[in-house]
């Protein structure tokens, strides 16, 4: 409903503005779709996306390589079903010329084959699916967040320096959770010890309480959980609440954290997670980043805004060597893979699999904060299997 | 050799054992939930014959409800549970209230499909007005300091104490619904406002005010146990729409406007719910509908269609 009354209001705006402004067209706007959740449980993912990718456009004056830059909205609904139509509508529809998303896995890989097929630039800003720059990659896919491999791995590495040898996974059954608990197993396996056991339950289901009675009975050395959002902050306390978590470290990637720390309270506390972005980390880009989003938006920014601002920055990297002539799509493609971001997270650069080549943290929660404890892996690239390019 | 190893498998039955018991603990406190919100909706459905699509809403509201009033509780009277329960129920009467009068008063001689149309499009104003006052961040809601403990149980495990209360208040509810409709005259106005409107209100039943009672206390129910649930649940954005299907199976389960049937598929499905995830975690998502569909074949008008 809301979709389409938007729909409406900008088709009488453009008419409006079509009849009012017919000369100015001449190097027209650049028009940018975001694909992303507006509503439902990855709703605040999406709107910290947004508002990222807005605030670095803002900053070079509302443009891109010269050309002022337009938006256009699809609320995804995190639903890998409509995903198909929901990404034709912005490239056959509102015509844009870049899509920007989105969080959940599913649906980006939809789009990541929709874009494929028909060429569409296409900015993946956080959904981590090892596909999208593994076997689905392609010349016009890029990723400015993290493949799912990547922070599970390093956590796999860190349980393993810990001393644990019998560790129980939890996640959703999804692309997004095998993929994550998948890394995490190599790095652990790496460092002498081993996945006992491989606990599942349907997305988005919520009802832990079987399980984590399941956990206690195994009595695992540790537990790597992978969930985010509602669910991660259900979990969290669950497990705490079940009085897991004074004898059984749980372990996970960021997510398991990020955005969730006001709502998980107490549970959380000292919890150790990996993720390519923490609070404290002493640089002065993201210092930056964190006042000028703080400014905006009246909110602290999440890794979430990271992702997005890096997506504008990737794209502002392709748009200004072409001059913003978009027609120029080689030169455009090698400027973006070539590119160094200066990202709040850290300098990172791109695989030939278009992921970024990254340091993945490891941080301490205390308090609301994720706070930087130190640097699991240096520059580490997704294995991108399967990728052809 | 041989004695410690019985020794040790009999220990292992023994941890077997009382993990099971753990689990069927689980089942029930999830079951006693579920029927806490999927009774509301099997009255609204049994006795005014409207699909009640919002109702996960309502749970939703409920649940940030909980969030919302706890502050405002805390500094006007003292931050006691039972008050915040109270205020947000005669909150959630109101409002159900308001909306039966509203709107929904205008389905009854509708088709049902104007009706899932009607409640689905409410869903959506829920949701978006939700988005413009609360914002789409996850909250926790804090239990009261005097059931924020836990009990032991199990080697390693504990259970928290908040749990076993709402299972209690759970089961309370249970009761106070079966002696309303089975012992009282408004129950009594109910069951023949169901079974039969026209006869009802030739008697003198003043079937608009009964309606209006039914659907009020039906959204007083889920508004209840979405703020029950809220320490336990956390609240988020959507939180309402995974529980409204779950409730449907429930109510199809246990028969259309059955209270009876309700409960006895609540607590079903929270069986099949938690030992499936333990037992079959390929087949946990499924499991809950083969369960319907083997019910529906078997008796297609539910446990306990009351006729």
């Amino acid at each position: 409903m809301k979709r389409r009354f938007r729909w409406l209001m900008r088709t009488l705006v453009f008419c409006t503005l079509a009849v009012t402004a017919t000369g100015a067209l001449a190097q027209g706007k650049i028009k940018v779709g975001f694909m992303l959740p507006y509503t439902g449980t990855y709703a605040a993912l999406g709107n910290a996306i947004e508002n990222g990718f807005r605030l670095y456009v803002q900053e070079q004056g509302g443009k891109l390589g010269g050309r002022e830059i337009e938006y256009v909205k699809v609320d995804d609904e995190s639903e890998p079903s409509k995903a198909v139509d929901n990404i034709n509508k912005l490239i056959k529809r509102d015509n844009v010329d870049v899509v920007v998303g989105t969080v959940h896995s599913g649906v980006a890989m939809a789009m990541a084959k929709v874009a494929k097929e028909s060429d569409t630039l296409l900015v993946v800003p956080n959904a981590g699916a090892d596909a999208v720059t593994g076997a689905m990659c392609a010349p016009n896919i890029f990723r400015t967040s993290f493949s799912n491999w990547q922070p599970g791995y390093a956590m796999g590495v860190v349980a393993a320096q810990r001393g644990a040898k019998k560790v129980v996974t939890i996640t959703w059954k999804y692309a997004a959770g095998d993929e994550s608990v998948g890394g995490f197993k190599e790095g652990l396996e790496k460092g002498g010890g081993q996945v006992v056991k491989e606990l599942t339950l349907p997305f988005p289901n919520v009802e832990f309480q079987a399980l984590l009675t399941e956990i206690a009975s195994i009595k695992p050395d540790a537990v790597y959980a992978f969930f985010a959002g509602g669910g991660a902050v259900k979990f969290v306390k669950d497990y705490a609440a079940a009085g897991l978590n004074k004898t059984i470290p749980l372990y996970g990637p960021g997510f398991l954290t990020d955005g969730t720390l006001e709502a998980q309270g107490a549970a959380a506390q000292g919890m150790l997670t990996t993720l390519h972005y923490a609070d404290g980390l002493d640089n002065a880009k993201d210092k930056a980043f964190r006042a000028a989003y703080q400014a905006a938006y009246k909110s602290a920014p999440d890794v979430y805004a990271v992702q997005g601002y890096d997506a504008a920055q990737l794209l502002g990297v392709g748009l200004a060597a072409v001059k913003g002539d978009l027609a120029k799509r080689a030169e455009l493609v090698a400027a973006m893979e070539s590119s160094k971001i200066d990202s709040p997270r850290g300098v990172f650069t791109f695989s030939k699999s278009h992921n970024p080549v990254q340091d993945i943290y490891l941080r301490t929660v205390d308090g609301t904060q994720n706070k930087f404890t130190g640097v699991v892996l240096k520059a580490i690239a997704d294995p991108s299997r399967g990728c052809k390019m | 050799m041989a004695p410690s190893g019985s020794c040790r498998r009999r220990h292992d039955v023994v941890v077997t054992f009382a993990a099971f018991l753990i689990q069927c603990l689980n089942a029930l406190q999830y079951g006693l939930l579920l029927f806490l919100v999927a009774s509301g909706l099997t009255l609204i459905f049994g006795i005014l014959g409207v699909i009640n699509l919002a109702h996960g809403s309502f749970y939703m509201i409920g649940a940030y409800l909980a969030y919302a009033l706890a502050p405002f509780v805390a500094g006007h009277f003292g931050g006691s549970l039972f008050a915040t329960l109270a205020i947000g129920v005669a909150l959630a009467v109101a409002f159900g209230y308001a909306l039966e009068w509203g709107f929904v008063s205008y389905l009854y001689e509708r088709d049902h499909l104007q009706q899932v149309l009607m409640t689905y499009g409410l869903i959506l104003v829920f949701e978006e007005l939700r988005s413009i006052l609360v914002g789409d961040d996850v909250h926790g809601v804090a239990a009261p300091g005097w059931l924020a403990g836990s009990v032991p149980l199990g080697e390693l495990m504990t259970y928290p104490v908040y749990r076993l209360f709402m299972s209690a208040i759970c089961l309370l509810v249970a009761l106070a619904q079966y002696v309303v409709i089975a012992r009282t005259r408004l129950g009594m106005a109910i069951r023949a406002g169901a079974s039969n409107r026209e006869m009802a209100q030739s008697l003198g039943v003043n079937i608009r005010f009964l309606y209006r009672v039914v659907f009020a206390g039906g959204v007083a129910l889920a508004v209840f146990a979405g703020m029950i649930a809220a320490p336990v649940s956390s609240v988020y954005p959507g939180m309402g729409n995974q529980v409204l299907i779950v409730c449907f199976v429930v109510v199809v389960i246990g028969g259309i406007g059955s209270i009876r049937g309700a409960f006895i598929a609540s607590l079903l499905v929270g069986a099949v719910d938690t030992f499936g995830k333990v037992f079959f975690p390929q087949a946990a998502g499924v499991l809950v509908y083969v369960l319907m569909a083997a019910v529906l074949l078997w008796r297609p008008e539910g446990l306990f269609r009351e006729t």
